[in-house]
Parts: structure tokens; sequence; C-alpha cells
């Protein structure tokens, strides 16, 4: 049995990882320096949840799949030149802060009413996809307040495998404690699963892919609905970078020996 | 301004004096009084694990900074009265459990139905739980069904001015807010390893059964399993006392042009036998494998540290063939003592993040600690 998946990965953009990072003082609570500015990229762990949405598609012939992305529309279609190239997907866009101080229960909240409005959604289908946390909030708390907004209980989270079985079952390798994985199965859709690393390689840029996408990004990006994060009730004392700098004792010119013998006193004390 | 209104049964006015460049103000605040809720989950034997008594220890502290505050423990699982018995001499006002063969696995539906008849059970404002894999995966859910906020990752805790403040990282532990909410109930998930574990005499814990009845629709996801590496070839060990991070130099070309990958593998799997470390790694080097590079076949996404992999908590951290600037080490930003072996003496892996850096061959020094520590 090959059921036509609806697949919906949310997926922000964050600032590069390389970049330097600080916090600054902003008019509606904490921000970055220069945030608007600095280079963006596909929030890691959705990135991973995209690519293995697209490969579940690709595998589950009439399969969909959407990118429900919230964030600055310049730096969006900035993003999506890049992430368009990669598979195929139909953007969603929503315009608004995709900073890590806003609060995740009101990112959810604009993230579900989105796919709610998705026409044609039909959840006896759908799957719902994004990085199991994120790279700017890193809480992993929006993907099941969405889930809990759509009414999906069969969540999953740390997710490092999926395997469809011939009734539609769901077949999920979940990370938990001490590198290990639980084994999920789950009866079939519809289902949350919040994506870890996966076991997919970036796939290399497509411009023929890159080409389709465009037609809807585009249009997509014009008709990005605003999202209003307000912060309501979520007050922020301080940010700040750790202070704490360590005197580094450099150890030159020693023997292999001596250095040992020291780091073995050490790992023993 | 005289003028107060709250719509809590648990609120007492308190009164507030501010100033500022105008006048003196007096004012009448309601002070709410905040039930604290312990939720905890049991390990597969019904007791309570580590980062359980951890969040324990952290509610119990909340309770004592806020006057007038309640405390209550909220416990789920197969059998949880072994639990009950472990933290029954912590002062907890009332115990809560809900047990039963379809609250022993991992799962979103049952773990966020329990959860949410023992909040409302306990009237429960504040909610302080485990950051652990089971409750990170639904605890999230159940604020937003219970109209609530939640923040996960919590490093700290403390009320010092009456009014709950919670720390956590922002950016991949690259930078530390202090943040406190108006919504309740709030859930505040301590990231496991954060805390001193409480520590208490056993006794005999009086639980109330909290009724929860479950749909079919609850029971759609079976759990079936944990899949494990064998015994010795497990390599991540959050017990640990040493964190052994390992970078991409170990499969590099070393002085004589050539690599050692095999040898490289020898040196790491002794030292993380004969060291009883757990293994980290630099995101470059797990990923050497999907670039055809050759690789250690051991490591896997699952041990990897940093921007985009864990950041464990070890008392001590050594690193070898890192290399890298500030985004790279969050890796180890709650490790302790920190050491690094190193060829680049200006490694910004290692400089300022560091407490000693050894400008040496990691393969010479480690071979030798292996020889060292196995003499012992």
């Amino acid at each position: 049995m090959s059921i036509a998946y609806q697949i919906v990965v949310c997926g922000s953009i964050v600032p590069d990882p390389l970049q330097t990072l600080e916090p600054v003082a902003g008019p509606a609570g904490p921000a970055l320096k220069n945030e608007m500015i600095l280079p963006a990229v596909l929030d890691p762990w959705a990135g991973h949840a995209l690519y293995e949405a697209a490969n579940l598609a690709k595998t589950a012939p009439g399969s969909k799949v959407w990118l429900v992305s919230l964030g600055p529309k310049a730096k969006l279609q900035q993003v999506m030149m890049t992430v368009a190239q990669k598979v195929p997907f139909e953007l969603v866009a929503l315009d608004g802060p995709a900073g890590g101080f806003t609060d995740a229960a009101e990112t959810a909240a604009a993230l579900a009413e989105a796919i709610a409005a998705i026409p044609g959604l039909d959840k006896s289908k759908l799957l719902v996809f994004g990085g199991w946390e994120s790279a700017a909030r890193g809480a992993g708390a929006t993907m099941q307040m969405v889930g809990e907004r759509l009414g999906i209980t069969d969540q999953f989270q740390g997710v490092d495998e999926l395997k469809v079985g011939p009734d539609g079952s769901l077949e999920i390798l979940e990370r938990i404690e001490g590198g290990k994985h639980q084994i999920s199965k789950c009866a079939g859709a519809p289902a949350l699963l919040g994506w870890a690393t996966g076991n997919l390689p970036e796939p290399k840029n497509n411009p023929q892919v890159g080409m389709l996408n465009m037609r809807t990004v585009m249009p997509a990006l014009q008709k990005a609905k605003p999202a209003k994060l307000a912060g309501e009730g979520l007050n922020f004392a301080s940010v700040s970078l750790p202070k704490q700098l360590r005197e580094t004792r450099i150890v030159k010119d020693q023997s292999p020996d001596a250095i040992a013998k020291e780091i073995v006193e050490w790992i023993k004390k | 301004m005289l003028a107060a209104s709250w719509s809590s049964n648990f609120s007492l006015f308190g009164v507030c004096l501010s100033w500022d460049s105008r006048k003196l103000t007096l004012e009448l605040q309601p002070l709410t009084m905040e039930t604290i809720l312990l939720l905890a989950h049991t390990e597969a034997d019904g007791s309570l694990g580590k980062a359980a008594l951890e969040a324990l220890g952290a509610a119990k502290s909340l309770n004592a900074a806020l006057a007038g505050s309640a405390w209550l423990v909220g416990l789920v699982g197969e059998k949880i009265q072994p639990a009950a018995d472990q933290i029954a001499g912590c002062g907890a006002a009332k115990f809560l459990g809900v047990a039963g063969k379809d609250f022993a696995p991992s799962r979103y539906a049952t773990d966020a139905a329990a959860a949410e008849a023992l909040c409302k059970a306990a009237g429960a404002t504040l909610v302080i739980a485990p950051g652990t894999s089971r409750f990170a995966r639904c605890l999230a859910g159940m604020a937003q069904r219970l109209g609530g906020r939640v923040d996960t990752h919590v490093t700290g805790v403390a009320a010092p001015d009456g009014k709950v403040a919670v720390n956590r990282w922002y950016y991949r532990q690259r930078m530390e807010a202090a943040l406190s909410r108006a919504q309740r109930p709030w859930f505040i998930v301590i990231d496991p390893g954060s805390q001193p574990a409480w520590q208490g005499a056993p006794g005999t814990a009086a639980v109330e059964a909290v009724a929860v009845t479950l749909p079919d629709s609850a029971k759609r996801t079976t759990v079936t399993g944990v899949r494990a590496p064998a015994a010795d070839a497990q390599t991540i060990r959050p017990d640990a006392q040493l964190l052994f991070v390992t970078g991409a130099g170990w499969t590099k070309k070393q002085a004589d042009g050539q690599t050692h990958v095999p040898e490289a593998e020898k040196i790491i799997r002794e030292f993380l036998k004969v060291g009883r470390a757990s293994l980290g790694s630099s995101k470059s080097l797990v990923d050497l494998g999907g670039e055809g590079q050759a690789i250690l076949p051991f490591l896997s996404h699952l041990n990897q540290i940093g921007q985009t992999g864990a950041t464990p908590r070890h008392p001590k951290g050594l690193s070898t063939c890192c290399h890298g600037e500030e985004p790279h080490t969050v890796g180890w930003r709650f490790i302790n003592e920190r050491r690094a072996i190193s060829l680049d003496p200006n490694c910004g892996w290692a400089r300022g993040k560091a407490d000693v850096l050894y400008v040496a061959d990691a393969f010479a020094v480690m071979g030798k600690v292996n020889e060292l520590l196995a003499a012992k």
C-alpha cells in the first residue's frame, strides 16, 4: 500500500553558525547585533527534516512537500535562493521575526494557522516535519505546540530514521539518553516528527529543481502573511555573552611522556 | 494608584513602593501564591533517576524562596510507589500519581495525558520537570494544551525578589538569558546535570491516584524497543568523569605525509576503555564520511558536540586534534576543567577556552597516556 503523503516541513532561518553573535537590546526586547545583515541559513535540523521529507515524497508517489517558514521576508528570499535548489517543495512564507528570543508559543500559533490554511490539506495523509530544536531558541518546543494546535498526538522528537511499512505504519527511531535510540511503531499519519540529523547528506544544488521551485517561491514571498510575535508576558532581565575567559597555560617543548604523565595525574585527581 | 484586580483564588495584596523622577508611588499589587508541581517519570525499575532528583531539588529550593507557595509531587509510570517512597522525606505537601501499564512507555500521547491530569489535579501554576528525552518530547505540547508556557534547557531557577526567574542559553549555548513569564502554568524543564540532586532518606509516602481515561487514539503508537550499540561499542557515557573530544586532525596527514586512521582508531578506542571516558566529536570529523574521506567508523552524529550537536556535562574534558573558533567550542561550554592537545599553539578551540593547552602530537601523547592508564 502506497500512501500519497502531504508532508509539511516547518523550518526557519538562523544566522550562519560561523558568525560571531552578540546580543543587543532592541525596541521589542533582546536581539542580535546587526541581525538583519548577518548571513542566514536554513536552520540545520529543519534542513535535515526537509531533505528527509523530499526523500520520503520520492518513494511515495503522489506525495507533496510544503516548507512553512517564518522569517523576515527579505532574509527568507535570500535563503530560499539556495534552499530551493536542493529538493522540490512549495513554500508557505510568513513575514515576521525569526530570532531566538521570540516566544515558541506565538511562533507555533502562526505556523499552525498557516498549515491549517493549506488548501486541500487531508489530515489522514499529513506528516508534519521540523527540526527537533532550532539553532536559535533551541527549546524543542515549537513543533510540539504546532502538533497540539493541529490535534496531532503521535509526536516524536530527535528522530534519526523513519521507515514506512507496507501497511502504512511508521517505524521511527528517536534519540534518547546515552547514545541510544527508542524504536516506536505508529499506526500511520497523521504524525509529527522533529528531526535530528537523520541519515541523508545535504543534496547538491540542482538548478532545474531551483527553477521549478522558484515559480512558487517568489509568489509565496510576495503574499507572505505578516506574523506579529509580541512576546506577551515574556520579560528578559538580561542576555549576555559568557564573560569567562580562561587563563590558558600553554605547555610547549615537553616530551610526550611528560605530557602524558601530567594528563594521567589530572584524570586520576 | 490604589486600584487593583486579580483573578486567582490564591492571591493576596502586597505593598509596593516605587519611585520615579516625579513622585513616590504606593501601590497595592496582587501577590500570586504559586503552586509548584514537581513532575517526574519513573525509570524502568520504578525508581526516580538522577535528572528527576535534580528537578526535585530545584522545586524544593523554589518553594523555599517563594513565600506562601505550596509544592506537590506528581509521578508518572507503570509503578510509582517505589519512586514516591524514595523521596518520601522531601517535604512535598502531597504526592499525586498516574500509574499503570499504559504509562510505562515513553510515548507522547500517554505522557501528555498523564501530565495534563496531574497538573490539573495539583492546580499547578509552576511545573518543574527534568529535561529527559521522555519529557522533552511532550511537556511543551502540554504547556500548549493547558494554555501555559514552557522554558526548556533551564540551567537556573530563582526567585530573588519573590518573582520567579529562570536562566537558559540561546543560540546553541552562545549567550545566556535570565527571563520571567507572566503566563501560568509555566513549565520549567531543567537541563539534566545543571542542578544538585536532592538527597534524603526514603520512607513511605501516601500517593493519591489520579485517574486518566485514555482514548484509543492515545495508543496508536507502540514502543517496540531500544537500539543501543553493543556494550563494548558504547562510546557515549553521560555519567563519565571525562569527555574526550576528537577533532578532524586525527584523520589528516601526519608529519610523515600519510594518514594514520587505523592507528587513530586504536588509540581512541583504547583510551575510551582504560580512561572510561565519553566520546565527543567535532562536526567536521563526523561529516567526513559523507565527503568520501577516511573516517573513524565508530563515530556517528550522536557523538557530535557543538553548534549542531550536543552540549554534554562532564567534570573534565580533554580535546584532541580539534580546531576552530568560538562557534565550534560551544560543545564544551558545560565542561568544568578543560585541557587540549593541539599542534597549533594559537588554536581558537583552546586559547582562552581551555585551562591547559599541550602543544604536541596527540598520537604520541595519547599512546603514552594509554600505556600509563593500562599500567595502573
